[in-house]
């Protein structure tokens, strides 16, 4: 099975092959994210900046390439990792459903197996990811949290980076056919 | 159907998890009036309907009640209707409440101006009979109400006092045909009778056709009848028309025209005031301060109680038994005889006075006038004589009074005021 080639866009549905994951896998992976995210900047601030269960759930929309499967992972992994944070369950769980939508409703669209691609669509679900929250914070919670669009950006390149490279080791937890 | 949903199954799920969680998410957020999300949202999205559910309600109820029902409309214009009458019947009620109280007041304004000591009483029926013209009051001998006493109002006389109850008494008013008094006009004091006619008008006999008495002068009582005090208005002159002897003088009574009788006031001790030349104003009564004692004259004869006895030469005003007391006193001065000097009025000597020579009174001298005793009176008192009984007072008693002249005969000791 050969990835990426030189097209980004795909000709047609057909061209897309969706990939297959096993059921602990599509548990465990999200769930180590939200721990991570949890766990490591308490020992390692420095990774605070890490968005882990938001680039499992692009991972697994991408690859699935159903949309309602990717809202699904979305909404379960927003609502877990809302239930281990201090905010109103459902912050997180609208934000990463939309992701998980439009990041399936994408992936049939386009060669999600080209890495420069998985940088562009880690880099934009970020900033999407981040800007949507901080409007739900100020519609629903009122927190005047300031709109931080340049750190969004630079962020966002790193969050890729990693996203990349995360990206590349779950390559390796497909089911092959 | 299921085509449609197998169409846009993605978005429909995707708006139903959205959905979802935006409602988890406002039961538990609260906004900054400490609300729920879940709450505001609700009232928010059911607010608009119900207030277009209760403005449709609210118009089909008024549209029927106030289009298709009119049955109320009729009911409420009955009942309205019966409200406006009975508030009629109240504002007459309350008119008439309005008006007693303003005569009442008049009562007893008239009564702290007049120095006569007069009862308040209320006609309460009047009298039976066709001809005869009385009303009864509701006070009686138990009120001190005696019989002659005048009965007024402050508009003029009503009548006298003929028939006393214990509870009630009986006026003759001064229309009936059998009243009589003495009045006197006040701009020319001319002296009549008034006397009643029967009808709503009176008349005044005995005015000589010489004497001046034109329409419109006012009438007042003279006193000299001893039950009205005197300058009590009686009535306005109607009409004259000149005859022999006497003119025929129909009079308005004042006191009987302002409507209805109700309230009067019975004189229980009266006491004589001035007659005023001049009409009042708006016809109501004035009622002068009482008059001074006269002060007397060096060398004028004097009763025995210390009064002056009017002298011919120079004579005072008073009545014509007042005169004629005068002239029986000159003669009966030479015997010693002093008229009503006596317990019975005269006090009789061994010789009695020849009261066959009478002095000539110098008024009575005028040619064409006659003998003394058939003098006329004087048209004109310009000041009351003082009583003889030396008081100083002008109140008259009028049943004290009257007695004691009965108990002393023709000429006893009291001169006529």
């Amino acid at each position: 099975m050969t990835y990426s080639g030189g097209r980004m866009l795909l000709s047609s549905q057909r061209e897309g092959q969706v990939s297959r994951f096993r059921v602990w896998v599509t548990i465990l992976v999200p769930l180590l994210a939200i721990l991570f995210q949890i766990y490591v900047p308490l020992f390692f601030p420095v990774l605070n900046f890490l968005e882990m269960p938001l680039l499992v759930v692009v991972y697994l929309a991408l690859m699935r390439r159903n949309p309602v499967s990717g809202l699904l992972m979305g909404a379960a992994v927003g609502l877990a990792q809302d239930s281990w944070s201090k905010n109103p369950l459902g912050m997180f769980g609208i934000t990463k459903t939309l992701v998980g939508y439009f990041a399936a409703s994408v992936g049939m669209k386009l060669d999600v197996d080209n890495v420069l691609m998985r940088f562009i669509l880690a880099y934009f679900f970020y900033v999407f990811h981040q800007a949507f929250y901080w409007v739900m914070e100020r519609a629903l919670l009122s927190h005047m949290s300031p709109f931080d669009i340049t750190g969004w950006l630079g962020l966002g390149v790193l969050n890729a980076l990693v996203g990349v490279g995360l990206f590349h080791f779950l390559d390796k937890l497909r089911v092959t056919a | 159907m299921e085509s449609f949903l197998n169409r846009y199954k993605n978005i429909t799920v995707l708006l139903l998890v959205i959905f979802a969680q935006l409602l988890l998410l406002a039961v538990q957020v609260k906004n900054e009036q400490d609300v729920r999300f879940i709450r505001v949202w609700a009232v928010t999205a059911v607010s608009p309907f119900a207030r277009l559910v209760e403005g449709v309600r609210g118009a089909g109820f008024s549209f029927v009640r106030n289009y298709i029902t009119l049955h109320d409309a009729d009911a409420e214009n009955r009942r309205l209707k019966a409200d406006n009458a009975q508030l009629k019947l109240d504002k007459v009620f309350l008119e008439n409440q309005l008006n007693t109280a303003d005569r009442a007041k008049a009562l007893e304004l008239f009564q702290q101006q007049t120095k006569s000591k007069t009862i308040a009483a209320t006609v309460i029926s009047m009298g039976l009979g066709s001809s005869r013209k009385s009303v009864y009051l509701d006070r009686g001998s138990v009120a001190g109400v005696m019989r002659e006493m005048a009965v007024l109002t402050p508009d003029g006389i009503v009548g006298k006092v003929t028939d006393v109850y214990p509870t009630a008494s009986e006026v003759l008013l001064i229309t009936d045909p059998t009243f009589a008094a003495g009045v006197v006009t006040g701009k020319g004091h001319v002296h009549g009778t008034l006397k009643g006619t029967g009808t709503p008008l009176c008349k005044v006999d005995f005015v000589a056709f010489e004497d001046k008495v034109e329409p419109g002068d006012l009438f007042y009582t003279s006193g000299d009848d001893r039950i009205f005090p005197r300058g009590l208005p009686v009535g306005v002159v109607k009409s004259v028309h000149p005859a022999q002897p006497y003119k025929e003088i129909t009079l308005d009574p004042s006191g009987m025209s302002h409507g209805g009788l109700e309230d009067v006031l019975i004189v229980v001790e009266g006491v004589h005031q001035e007659i005023p030349d001049t009409p009042p104003p708006n016809q109501q009564v004035y009622l002068g301060p009482p008059l001074p004692p006269a002060a007397p004259v060096p060398g004028a004869l004097t009763n025995p109680d210390g009064t002056p006895i009017p002298d011919p030469a120079h004579p005072t005003p008073g009545t014509e038994a007042d005169r004629v007391h005068t002239l029986y006193q000159k003669s009966a001065e030479g015997s010693g005889v002093v008229l009503g000097g006596g317990p019975t009025g005269l006090t009789w000597t061994p010789k009695p006075p020849d009261f066959t020579k009478l002095p000539v009174d110098p008024r009575s001298a005028n040619p064409g006038r006659g003998t003394p005793a058939a003098a006329p009176p004087p048209r004109k008192s310009t000041a009351p004589a003082p009583e003889t009984k030396g008081t100083g007072s002008q109140e008259l008693k009028p049943d004290a009074v009257r007695h004691a002249n009965q108990a002393a005969g023709p000429g006893g000791g009291h001169n006529l005021p």
